[in-house]
Formats: C-alpha cells, sequence, structure tokens
C-alpha cells in the first residue's frame, strides 16, 4: 500500500470525497494551498482597484464607501486567509511530519477539522458581504467606537474571525505536540531542520495568542447585539482598552507570519550553496526569542493613543530589541552563502528577493518603533509601505519560493525555470515601483486609509499605481507557469531535484501515503553533507 | 530656547535612515559578491562553514549598541514633545465626524486653528464619536482624539503662514475629507481676532454638513 503516491490513493472514499474526508497531512495541505490561491488572488485584485482608484485625486472608478470597503477586504482576506495561516497551513501540513520522520501530524482528524474551520470561516467572510448592512468598512483592525456604530455587517463578520481562529488554534497545538512527540529515532532538538524550528515557535504563539483575540472579537459581537458598554465610551466603556487587546494578539500575529517564512529561509539558502547552515543554533534560538519578545511590543502601535509617556518607552525600547534577533538571522543567512557553491535557481532567487525586501522592511521597521519619528509617520502611507515590505515582502516573497521549491516534490511536476525567474524580477521591480513610493508619501504627510488626496501628492501616488499593474503582471506570470506545470502530462521521478538534505528529498516523488516504509534513523544534522566529509 | 521639535523628528529619522541604508548597502552588496564569487560553476567544492562564534557576538552587539543609540535619539525628542512649557496657550480641539472644531479659553469657538506666533501651543484633544486623529504634518506631530479620553500634545510656532491639519485615524465615509487648517498669524492680529466676539469664524471656503454624522 505504501507503494502508492498520496495523489493517486484510492481508501474508502474517492474522486471529491477522497479529499474533502482525507486525514492525510500532505491532502490536507493541498487543500489549503487551494483554497489560499483563491482567496490571495481576490484580496490581490481588491488591492489592484485601491490602487486604480488612487491615480487621481478624488473620485476614479469608486466612491469612498467602495474604497473603505475595499481595504478592509483586501486587508482581513490578505491577514486572516493568506499570511496568517499561509506557510503553517499549507508546507508546514505538507512538510513538517516528513521533515520530522513521522508518517503523519500527531492528530491528523483535528488537523481535518482545522481545515472545515478555514473554509467556513472563509465562507463566512464572504457571506458577511451579501446581506445584514453590507460589507464591512471598518479596516481589518475592527477598532472601537467606530465598529461598534456603523451599519455595516460587522457582527457576522467578527464571527468569521472568530471562528478562524480556531483553525489557527488547532493547527498550533497540533504542530506543538507533532514536534515534541513524533520526532523519528536519534532527531534531537539540534538535529531538527529550520524550517520547523520556525513551525514550533509560530505554534506556541498561535495557541496562546489567538484566543484573546476570539475573546475581543466575541466582546465586539456581546457589544454591538446587547450594548454592554466593555468598549463603548457612551455606555462607561474604554475604546483603549480594545486596541490593547487587539494588538496583544494582532502584533504576535505578525510573528505567526514571519517565523516560518524564516524557516524556509533558512532552508533554501543551504539547498542551493550545496552547504551546511551557518550559525543554526543562533538562527533557532532567535526564532524563540522573536516569539517571546514579539510578546511584549504590542504598545508600539499606540503611541499616539494617549497611553502614558513612561509606557510608550518602554514599548518603544523592547522594539528595538525585538529587531536584533531578526538582524542575527539576516546576517547567518549571508554568511550561509560564504564559500558555498551556489545554484542560482528559482526558489534560491526568491529567497535573495525576499532579503532586500525583508531588510528594507525591518529597517524602515526601527524608524517606526522610534518614539519621536512614530508620532509623526504613524497612521500614514509610511507604515503601509512598511509592513508591505516586511508581510507580503516577506511572507509573500517567500510564499512563491516556497511553491517553488517544493513543487516538484508535491506534484511530481517541474514548472519552466527561465519563466519563474522571469516572474521573480517582474514581480520584485513592481513591487519597489509600487510600495518605495509611500515610504516618502508617509514622511509627507499623506494619512493611510485615504480615499481621496491632496493635489500636490499626485505623482507619487501615479508611480505607486504603475507599479501595481508591474507587479500584478509579475503575479500573474508566476502563477500561470506553476498552473502549467501542474497541468503538465510528464511526471518527473527524481527524489531530489535541488539537492536537498532534509528528509523530504528522501522520500518518493510524490511522496506515498505514509511518507516512509521504515522511520528513518537520524545519525546527523539536517545540513550536513556527504561531500564535506 | 528648548530644542524644535520639527528639527528632532527630523534629525531623528535621518540617523536611522543612514544607518539603515549602510545596513541594507552592506548586505546587498555583500550578498551579490557571494553569489558571483561563489557560484557554481567558479567554486564547484563548497567548504563546510557552520558558524563563527566570534561573528555572532560582533553581529549581536553592534546592532544592539546602534539600536539603544536610535531608541534614545528617538526618546529624547520624544520627551521634549510631551512636555508642554507653563505658559502655553490652551486651545480645545474636538473631532466630530467629519470636522474639528476649536474652543478658545475665553469661550471664542472656530472651525480653524488661529494661533499667535510667539507662543507655544498646547492642545486638548478629545473627539465627540468615534476616533480621530489629530496631525499636522509640518509640524510633526499627531495625538489621537478619542471619545471619553482627554489627550495633548504643543508645538511652537515658527513661520507665519497656514499648515495642514488633517485626520489620521479612520473614522468612515469622510475621512479623508477631514482637513482643517492652522493658521499662524503675528500677536497683534492674533489679539485683534481674538477678543472679536463672533460665535464662528471660518477661513474654510466649503461649509461642512454636521448632519452627515452616521450615514
Amino acid at each position: 500500500m505504501n507503494e502508492v503516491s498520496y495523489l493517486k490513493y484510492e481508501g474508502k472514499h474517492n474522486g471529491l470525497a477522497g479529499w474533502l474526508l482525507s486525514t492525510d497531512h500532505k491532502r490536507i495541505g493541498v487543500m489549503y494551498l487551494a483554497a489560499m490561491i483563491v482567496f490571495f488572488l481576490t484580496a490581490v485584485v481588491f488591492g489592484l482597484l485601491m490602487k486604480f482608484e488612487m491615480l487621481t485625486p478624488g473620485r476614479t472608478i469608486m466612491g469612498p464607501q467602495t474604497y473603505n470597503t475595499l481595504f478592509t477586504l483586501h486587508g482581513v482576506m490578505m491577514i486572516f486567509l493568506f499570511i496568517i495561516p499561509g506557510l503553517p497551513a499549507i508546507f508546514g501540513n505538507f512538510f513538517l511530519p516528513i521533515m520530522l520522520g513521522a508518517k503523519d501530524v500527531a492528530f491528523p482528524r483535528i488537523n481535518l477539522l482545522s481545515w472545515y474551520f478555514y473554509i467556513i470561516g472563509a465562507l463566512m467572510i464572504l457571506a458577511s458581504l451579501l446581506f445584514g448592512g453590507g460589507p464591512i468598512d471598518t479596516g481589518w483592525t475592527f477598532y472601537v467606537p467606530y465598529s461598534l456604530r456603523t451599519g455595516t455587517n460587522v457582527t457576522f463578520a467578527v464571527f468569521a474571525a472568530f471562528v478562524l481562529g480556531f483553525s489557527s488554534i488547532l493547527t498550533g497545538l497540533n504542530f506543538i505536540t507533532t514536534i515534541h512527540r513524533m520526532r523519528a529515532p536519534g532527531m534531537n532538538w539540534f538535529r531538527m531542520p529550520l524550517f520547523a524550528w520556525g513551525l514550533y515557535a509560530t505554534a506556541w504563539i498561535q495557541l496562546l495568542a489567538t484566543p484573546i483575540l476570539g475573546i475581543t472579537l466575541l466582546l465586539i459581537m456581546l457589544e454591538r447585539i446587547f450594548g454592554i458598554g466593555i468598549f463603548d465610551p457612551a455606555l462607561g466603556g474604554d475604546p483603549l482598552l480594545y486596541q490593547h487587546m487587539f494588538w496583544i494578539y494582532s502584533h504576535p500575529a505578525v510573528y505567526i507570519m514571519i517565523l516560518p517564512a524564516m524557516g524556509l529561509v533558512s532552508e533554501i539558502i543551504p539547498t542551493f550553496s550545496k552547504k551546511n547552515i551557518f550559525g543554526y543554533g543562533p538562527i533557532a534560538m532567535s526564532s524563540l526569542a522573536i516569539a517571546f519578545v514579539g510578546y511584549l511590543v504590542w504598545g508600539h502601535h499606540m503611541f499616539s493613543t494617549g497611553i502614558s509617556d513612561t509606557s510608550r518607552a518602554i514599548f518603544s525600547l523592547l522594539t528595538f530589541l525585538v529587531a536584533i534577533p531578526s538582524g542575527v538571522k539576516v546576517f547567518n543567512w549571508v554568511a550561509t552563502l560564504y564559500k558555498g557553491s551556489i545554484d542560482l535557481r528559482p526558489p534560491l532567487l526568491f529567497v535573495l528577493i525576499f532579503i532586500i525586501l525583508f531588510s528594507i522592511g525591518g529597517l524602515t521597521g526601527l524608524v517606526l518603533g522610534s518614539l519621536n519619528t512614530d508620532i509623526h509617520l504613524t497612521d500614514t502611507y509610511f507604515v503601509v509601505a512598511h509592513f508591505h515590505y516586511v508581510m507580503f515582502g516577506g511572507m509573500g516573497t517567500l510564499f512563491f519560493a516556497a511553491l517553488h521549491y517544493w513543487f516538484p516534490k508535491m506534484f511530481g511536476k517541474m514548472y519552466n525555470e527561465k519563466i519563474a525567474a522571469i516572474g521573480a524580477w517582474t514581480f520584485a521591480i513592481g513591487f519597489n515601483v509600487l510600495y518605495f513610493p509611500m515610504f516618502i508619501l508617509g514622511y509627507l504627510g499623506m494619512p493611510r486609509r485615504y480615499y481621496d488626496y491632496l493635489p500636490e501628492f499626485r505623482n507619487l501616488h501615479v508611480i505607486s499605481t504603475i507599479g501595481s499593474w508591474i507587479m500584478v503582471t509579475g503575479i500573474f506570470i508566476i502563477v500561470i507557469n506553476l498552473l502549467k506545470g501542474f497541468l503538465k502530462k510528464e511526471m518527473i521521478t527524481d527524489i531530489n531535484p535541488w539537492g536537498g538534505t532534509t528528509l523530504e528529498w528522501t522520500v518518493p516523488t510524490p511522496p506515498p501515503v505514509e511518507n516512509f516504509d521504515k522511520i528513518p534513523v537520524i545519525t546527523r544534522g539536517p545540513y550536513e553533507r556527504d561531500e564535506h566529509k | 530656547m528648548r530644542p524644535n521639535i520639527v528639527d528632532q523628528v527630523d534629525t531623528t529619522f535621518f540617523i536611522i535612515a543612514g544607518i539603515s541604508v549602510f545596513f541594507l548597502l552592506l548586505i546587498g552588496i555583500i550578498m551579490v559578491y557571494f553569489v558571483i564569487k561563489y557560484n557554481k560553476k567558479r567554486n564547484p567544492i563548497p567548504s563546510n562553514v557552520t558558524g563563527n562564534t566570534k561573528l555572532e557576538i560582533l553581529w549581536t552587539v553592534i546592532p544592539t549598541l546602534l539600536a539603544l543609540g536610535m531608541f534614545f535619539s528617538g526618546y529624547a525628542g520624544f520627551k521634549n514633545m510631551r512636555n508642554a512649557p507653563e505658559d502655553s496657550f490652551t486651545v480645545k480641539v474636538i473631532g466630530r465626524m467629519w470636522f474639528w472644531s476649536f474652543e478658545y479659553d475665553n469661550g471664542k469657538k472656530s472651525d480653524t486653528l488661529y494661533v499667535p506666533l510667539s507662543r507655544p501651543i498646547k492642545m486638548e484633544i478629545t473627539s465627540m464619536d468615534v476616533n480621530h486623529s489629530f496631525y499636522i504634518p509640518s509640524f510633526r506631530e499627531k495625538e489621537d482624539a478619542i471619545p471619553g479620553r482627554k489627550n495633548y500634545l504643543w508645538f511652537q510656532p515658527t513661520a507665519l503662514g497656514s499648515y495642514n491639519i488633517e485626520c489620521a485615524e479612520y473614522c468612515g465615509l469622510n475621512h479623508s475629507a477631514m482637513y482643517s487648517k492652522v493658521v499662524v498669524m503675528p500677536d497683534k492680529d492674533f489679539e485683534k481676532w481674538y477678543n472679536t466676539p463672533n460665535p464662528v469664524d471660518s477661513l474654510n471656503t466649503q461649509k461642512k454638513d454636521s448632519t452627515l454624522i452616521n450615514k
């Protein structure tokens, strides 16, 4: 039975039911991938429409209500449906058990349940557009009191995000247990691939921080339905309490988004430079440091809200400290290239693009972590540029890197590498033309979430909009190229097309249902190679 | 004379931006250099380098020191921002969907902020409905207007003229139309305006429709 690839396996259920009722971590990973690509591309279209509206001051193609709805949906879908769950749910599910030498995750049925929570939550967000007061217009942050007063369908949309939270919590629980209990014999913690370390740090945040968001969202619902007055100042509530509770989750959530991505970089660079990772220990420990200190910096989203001056100073100091482990990772990645034998294939190209975009995002984060500059720049386009560099340039670019890296293993097919490189370059150029002008706009005083703008900002907005067209062309090339690869008839069976050293490159392509015939015994670190000895 | 808030913000910004550009170039150039120098054609056999404790310490300690320096630069400017002079001229500002109104100590009200050139100005900021944020980009300052709370900021006008006031916290349909102006006047002109008892003064030609609250 273990001869059959997971794609072809026929068990109790076949066809579509064989997928929808499968508890195989690989099939669940692919189901997440299918769903997420749809939501991601939808949110990209929303973003494209917003940028088109910004082409001229005043009305270009839509009114203010439509624009406010679009930036809300763009944010909600990108964050809750793509960036937060993306890498753990797709590639974590598919590859974590294989990389650890296990046959599945610790709780395969809970894993399938997580997928259903995800899909139901996602469908609820889409359904919230169609009834009640119509599409939400609060921004993805659902700030009170506006979210309590608006007539749009906030109650249902917030409930959708609440349901999505369970998907995240259960996935986190599953990964923590899997990593603690299911490592192959001989795989001690420091023989674990760094992608697993990234997932491990993330899983703890998912498990511990997401419930706070759940409660907060539930309180918004109660407040809207029963008017209990926890957040609404008109009823004696405190709007800042909401912001604290929201960011206690949502700042660590930033690290949920980026830690698995950083883990992925630590896989791809050793593979394509044919050598061991530089500084395994510091990279692994910096993930934990980021996850831990990341809990304590949420106040930097609130520097202009009137929280006490002392707390602003403490949050600012901690924010600077959390930058250091991220810096340590970047230095170690670049050092890994030193004296390697580098093969610049598409996955590595995406990673190098990531290092530049993420460095720009991280370094501009210092400007926002500093108190007096943040007072000027918070809630402006500078922030919009910063988090798109970190989140989209970070996690987004690495999502493409992961797809190109593991695509042959997952599907037994290959894409055209030349076209992939053209797509990557187009994406990278468009990305900078789109987002870099926003730093300047922000410093000049262009506030975010503005439907309209003053005429003096026109030129920079036009450049940015043109950038959005270039970047989307890049995404289009990348997606079509992968799709063409996927639809190809000829299969590849090469189990290790890139020369990787982790366990997923020792199983057949595509992997069989139970991954391993015989559970491997691990005798060396994840990136050690024979040619080194 | 205390340091100027605008200069302090710009100085901190250029210090951090300078350090950032240096690191970005350092990382970028070394990365591209390695990719070319250690390309598989030039260097077919990789060496087994697994780490270097001295380097790890170096690139942890130096960034930490730089980060502390950047923090203090921002903090020093911030302390000045929060420490309004005793003799400040106080004006209340109230945010509503979607306009600002200003109230002076003598009961004068206005939808434009008129201030004298020679006095430090302290703004007491609140909101009547949802969150707003009182933002004067030219003065590099903002502070949120939150219902039920009284926040503040202060600034020292340095030149005559009028400057934009924007709302920086999303507040619904007409968020992007919630502008006003600070008009910095010669002290004499300001005295004259301040002591003329008319209920609402306006330089804004466009009258805001206050019935639009909650569409």
